[in-house]
C-alpha cells in the first residue's frame, strides 16, 4: 500500500524524506487511506463468500457419503494392505503405486483374487500371479471400497460366467484377439524385455471376464465396444472348454507347438533307436 | 499213373533255377548278396534315415485316400464342436476328417509327421557321422552331394507337407516362405507371384504343394536315394581301421543272409519306434490352431525342428536394410529378410557341397580312401564340423527363443542378444576347444603306447617318491623300456581289463545278452605281485 519505499533508491536524500514523513497532515492521510483499504477487502471478500455460497453446489458442503457396509470393511482392508503404495485415499504415491480412482471393482477383484496384488516387489517387469492373500469376499470388499471411491468396470455376477458361450464363435474371437499373445493353446507367450502374456491355465471364468474388461499390466483393455459381454462369454466358454479337452493324439507336450516335438524326436526316437543300433550292430 | 515224388527241400533250388532260365539274375544278385557289411553301429544311421521314408511313403499313401488340397470355402460341421460352423478351406476339413472321422486316421497323420521328424534328424546324424569320419572322402564326394541335396530335398518335402493342411500355424508358415520369395533381388515378385497365383494366399497353392509334396519332390527323393545306394554298393562301405582290414578290402558280414536279418530287424524296430511316439505323443494338433486367416499368428508359431534354424537366423537378424541408388530419384531396396533366408540358406548349401573338394585341396590328398579316420586324427576337420554344429545349434535355440524365454523366465530381448552374440562367438570357440580336445586325445594315445597303459599300482621308490607302475603294450628292451608303437588310426587300449588283466565285461545293455565266461586266471597275472618283504617293526623283539 505504500510507495515510498519504491522510490527510496532514486529519491531525495534520507534526512529529506523522514523530515516528510513526520508532518502530521501526511500522517492523518496514511491512516485514512489504510482504513478504507481494510473496508475494500473485507467487502470483496463479503462479496466474493456471498456469491460463492449462493452458487455452490449444496452436496459439496456435507460430509463424504456413507459407504456401504461391505465397503467399509474393504477399506478396513484397504487401509491395512493397499494404502502403503497406493495412498491413504486410492489417489496412488509417487513412484510407489498408481491411483486406483476409476479402475472399478473388476480390476480389484482381478488383482487381489489372483494374488499379484499385494505386489512383494513392484519393480520387477511384470507382477506374478501368486496365492492370494485374501479370500474372494474381502476381495470383493476392497473392491466395492474402490468402486464406491471412483466408479470403474464392474463383473457381471456368478461365477459362471461361461454360461451361454458359443465355443466355436468364441474360438474364432480367441485366435484373432487373444492367440497372438496367449498362444492358440491358451498356455502363455512371451512379450518384449521379460514380460510375458501368463497361460490362462489357473484362471476362472470371473477372472478371464475381468482380465479383457480391465486389461492388467501388459493387457490391451477389451471394453464393451470392442467385444461385447455376450462375445466376452464366448471367448470364456472356448478357454475353458480347451483346457478340459484331454488331447486325442496322446500326451500333448504342454501343447507348445513343434519345440518339444523336436525335442521328442531327439530324445525319445533317435536316442531309443540309437540305443537298438549298438544292441544289434555291436562296436566292432 | 504213378504220382511224381514230390521234394520239398529240392524247392527252392529247383524254384531259383527256373527263374535264373527265364530271367538270367544270379550272377548280379550273387554280386548283391555277397555285398558286405561292416559291423560297427555307426553304419546304420543312414538306414534309419531310409526305414522312416518307407513309413512316410506308407503312412502317406494311406492320407491322400482322404486328404483334399482343395481351397474352397466350406463350414465345418463334424464331430469337432469347437470348430462347429466356422468357415475354413475344404484342406482343413478333411485333415480334421483324419484326425477325428476316418478310423485310424489320427495315428496315420501323427505316425507320418513324426516319421518326418526322424527322417530329416537321421539325415542329419547320419551326415554328422559321414563328416566327422571322413566318409566323404576320394571315392565318395559325389555320394557326399547327393547327401546334401537329399538333405535340402527333405527340407523342401517337410515344409511342404506341414502347410498342406491349411491350419493357422501352415498358413503362418506360408507366409512367411511367401515373404522370403518376395526377398530374392529383382525376381522375387514374379516367383512369389507366379507360385501364388496372383496375391497371398490365392486358390491355388495347396494344389501346386500337395503335387510337389506327394509326386515331384517324393520321385526325386526316390531317385536320389536309389543313386546313393547304387554307389554305395558299387564303391563299397568305408570300414574301420583294425586288425584285417586295409584300404582295399571290406571287413563284415555279407549282406545275405547276415545283414538281410538284422537290416530286416531294424526296420521292424524303427517302424516300431514310429508308431510308438504316433501313438503316444500328439504332435501337430491342427484343430487347436484353427483355420488359416491372415490375422491370426499365435504365439509360439514355430516351423518344425529342421526348419528352425532359419526361423532363428530370422530372428537374429537386425533390420538392417539395404539401399542402392539407381538413378537420381530412384533406389533399389533389399530388405533385410534376403540375408537370414535366402543368402544364408544358399551358403549353407554350397559350402557342403564343395567342402570334400576343398578339404581334398587343403591336405593335397589325391588318392582314394577306404579306411576311416578318428575324429581326434583330423583337428582341424573335427573342429570345423564342430564350429558349424556351434552356428547351427545358436540358430536353431533362437528359433524357440520366444518359447523358451517364456518357460525359463528369461527376457525375450536378452535372449535375442545372447544369440546375436553367440552366434559371432561360439564357433570360434568351438573350434578351438575341440582342437585343444583332439590334440590331448591324441597325445594321450602316443603316451600309452610309448609307455604302457596306467594299472592304478602306485609304488613307492626308497627316495620317498611316489610313481604309477605303467603295462607297456610291446617288449621292454634290456633297461626295462617299451619299445614305442606305432599309431594304428584305431582305439588304444587304456585301461588293464581291455587286455586281459579282467575277465572281459559281459555283454548287454541292462540284463547280460551272453554267458559270464569262466573266470580262468592267466598263469602269469599281467603285472607281477609285490615281492614278499619283511615286515617292519619297531625293532623291540
Amino acid at each position: 500500500m505504500t510507495f515510498d519505499d519504491s522510490a527510496g533508491a532514486a529519491g531525495p536524500p534520507r534526512e529529506a524524506r523522514r523530515g516528510r514523513l513526520l508532518a502530521s497532515p501526511v500522517r492523518r492521510s496514511r491512516l485514512r487511506r489504510r482504513v478504507f483499504a481494510g473496508l475494500r477487502l473485507v467487502t470483496a471478500l463479503a462479496i466474493v463468500g456471498g456469491i460463492y455460497t449462493a452458487f455452490a453446489p449444496g452436496s459439496q458442503a456435507e460430509d463424504t457419503p456413507k459407504l456401504t457396509e461391505a465397503a467399509q470393511l474393504g477399506k478396513r482392508l484397504y487401509d491395512q494392505s493397499c494404502a502403503t503404495c497406493h495412498g491413504p485415499n486410492a489417489q496412488g504415491v509417487q513412484g510407489r503405486g498408481p491411483s486406483l480412482i476409476g479402475v472399478g471393482s473388476a480390476a480389484v477383484e482381478f488383482q487381489v483374487e489372483t494374488g499379484r496384488m499385494p505386489a512383494a516387489r513392484p519393480q520387477q517387469a511384470q507382477v506374478e500371479r501368486k496365492q492370494p492373500m485374501f479370500t474372494t469376499e474381502q476381495a470383493q470388499q476392497m473392491g466395492a471400497y474402490v468402486q464406491e471411491l471412483g466408479g470403474g468396470p464392474q463383473l457381471p455376477s456368478g461365477d459362471n460366467l461361461r454360461e451361454g458361450g458359443d465355443v466355436a464363435k468364441g474360438g474364432e474371437l480367441f485366435r484373432v484377439n487373444c492367440a497372438s499373445c496367449h498362444a492358440f493353446s491358451t498356455n502363455g507367450g512371451a512379450l518384449s524385455s521379460g514380460k510375458f502374456a501368463p497361460s490362462l491355465e489357473p484362471t476362472t471364468d470371473r477372472q478371464l471376464y475381468a482380465a479383457m474388461l480391465t486389461g492388467p499390466q501388459n493387457m490391451p483393455v477389451f471394453g464393451d465396444n470392442q467385444l461385447t459381454p455376450q462375445e466376452k462369454r464366448d471367448i470364456i466358454a472356448y478357454v475353458q472348454f480347451q483346457k478340459q479337452d484331454k488331447d486325442p493324439g496322446g500326451f500333448g507336450l504342454g501343447r507348445y507347438g513343434p519345440v518339444p516335438e523336436g525335442l521328442v524326436i531327439f530324445l525319445v526316437g533317435m536316442v531309443s533307436i540309437l540305443f537298438v543300433t549298438l544292441w544289434i550292430a555291436g562296436k566292432s | 499213373m504213378k504220382r511224381r515224388k514230390f521234394d520239398v527241400a529240392a524247392l527252392p533250388a529247383k524254384a531259383g533255377g527256373e527263374i535264373d532260365d527265364r530271367l538270367q539274375v544270379s550272377a548280379p544278385l550273387r554280386r548283391l548278396f555277397n555285398k558286405v557289411f561292416p559291423d560297427h553301429w555307426s553304419f546304420l544311421l543312414g538306414e534309419i534315415a531310409l526305414y522312416s521314408f518307407i513309413v512316410l511313403l506308407l503312412t502317406g499313401t494311406f492320407l491322400t485316400l482322404w486328404f483334399d488340397p482343395s481351397m474352397e470355402e466350406v463350414h465345418y460341421n463334424g464331430p469337432y464342436t469347437p470348430l462347429n460352423g466356422i468357415e475354413m478351406s475344404r484342406a482343413y476339413e478333411s485333415s480334421l476328417q483324419l484326425s477325428f472321422e476316418v478310423r485310424g486316421g489320427l495315428i496315420m497323420r501323427q505316425m507320418h509327421h513324426w516319421a518326418a521328424l526322424l527322417f530329416m534328424a537321421s539325415i542329419v546324424v547320419h551326415m554328422l557321422r559321414v563328416f566327422f569320419t571322413g566318409a566323404f572322402r576320394k571315392p565318395r564326394e559325389l555320394n557326399w552331394v547327393i547327401g546334401v541335396l537329399l538333405f535340402w530335398l527333405g527340407f523342401v518335402e517337410g515344409f511342404a507337407g506341414y502347410s498342406l493342411p491349411d491350419d493357422a500355424l501352415s498358413g503362418t508358415g506360408l507366409r512367411i516362405a511367401h515373404a522370403i520369395m518376395l526377398s530374392i533381388p529383382v525376381v522375387g515378385t514374379w516367383v512369389a507371384t507366379s507360385l501364388f497365383g496372383g496375391e497371398f494366399p490365392g486358390t491355388v497353392i495347396l494344389g501346386r504343394l500337395y503335387i510337389a509334396h506327394v509326386l515331384l519332390v517324393p520321385a526325386i527323393l526316390l531317385g536320389l536315394i536309389a543313386a546313393h545306394m547304387g554307389l554305395l554298393v558299387k564303391q563299397k562301405h568305408t570300414q574301420w581301421p583294425g586288425p584285417g582290414r586295409s584300404n582295399d578290402n571290406v571287413v563284415g558280414v555279407r549282406m545275405f543272409p547276415g545283414f538281410a536279418a538284422k537290416g530286416g530287424a531294424f526296420f521292424m524296430v524303427v517302424f516300431g519306434v514310429i508308431a510308438l511316439l504316433g501313438g503316444l505323443f500328439q504332435i501337430n494338433p491342427v484343430w487347436l490352431f484353427g483355420p488359416y486367416k491372415a490375422a491370426v499368428v499365435s504365439a509360439a508359431s514355430q516351423p518344425d525342428w529342421y526348419v528352425m534354424f532359419l526361423d532363428g537366423s530370422t530372428r537374429l537378424m537386425p533390420p538392417w536394410e539395404a539401399r542402392f541408388p539407381l538413378w537420381p530419384g530412384h533406389h533399389y531396396t533389399l530388405p533385410p529378410l534376403f540375408w537370414p533366408t535366402v543368402f544364408l540358406p544358399g551358403v549353407l548349401t554350397m559350402l557342403p557341397l564343395f567342402y570334400p573338394f576343398i578339404e581334398a585341396r587343403k591336405f593335397k590328398s589325391k588318392q582314394s580312401h577306404h579306411l576311416l579316420q578318428r575324429p581326434r586324427d583330423v583337428p582341424t576337420r573335427t573342429s570345423l564340423g564342430a564350429m558349424a554344429l556351434a552356428f547351427y545349434f545358436v540358430l536353431m535355440i533362437s528359433g524357440a527363443n520366444d518359447v523358451l524365454a517364456e518357460k525359463f523366465h528369461i527376457s525375450l530381448n536378452a535372449m535375442t542378444w545372447a544369440g546375436r552374440i553367440g552366434l559371432l562367438l561360439l564357433p570360434p570357440l568351438a573350434y578351438w576347444v575341440t582342437y585343444r580336445i583332439c590334440l590331448g586325445l591324441q597325445q594321450h594315445d602316443r603316451e600309452v603306447l610309448a609307455h604302457g597303459m596306467e594299472t592304478g599300482i602306485i609304488k613307492r621308490l626308497p627316495n620317498g617318491a611316489f610313481v604309477e607302475v605303467h603295462q607297456p603294450l610291446s617288449p621292454v628292451d634290456a633297461h626295462g623300456h617299451p619299445t614305442e608303437l606305432p599309431y594304428a588310426g584305431w582305439v588304444v587300449p587304456k585301461k588293464m581289463n581291455r587286455i586281459g588283466a579282467l575277465v572281459p565285461t559281459v555283454k548287454g545293455f541292462f540284463f547280460p545278452v551272453e554267458e559270464a565266461a569262466q573266470r580262468t586266471l592267466p598263469a602269469e597275472a599281467p603285472v607281477s605281485p609285490a615281492p614278499s618283504r619283511e615286515g617292519i617293526g619297531s625293532g623291540k623283539h
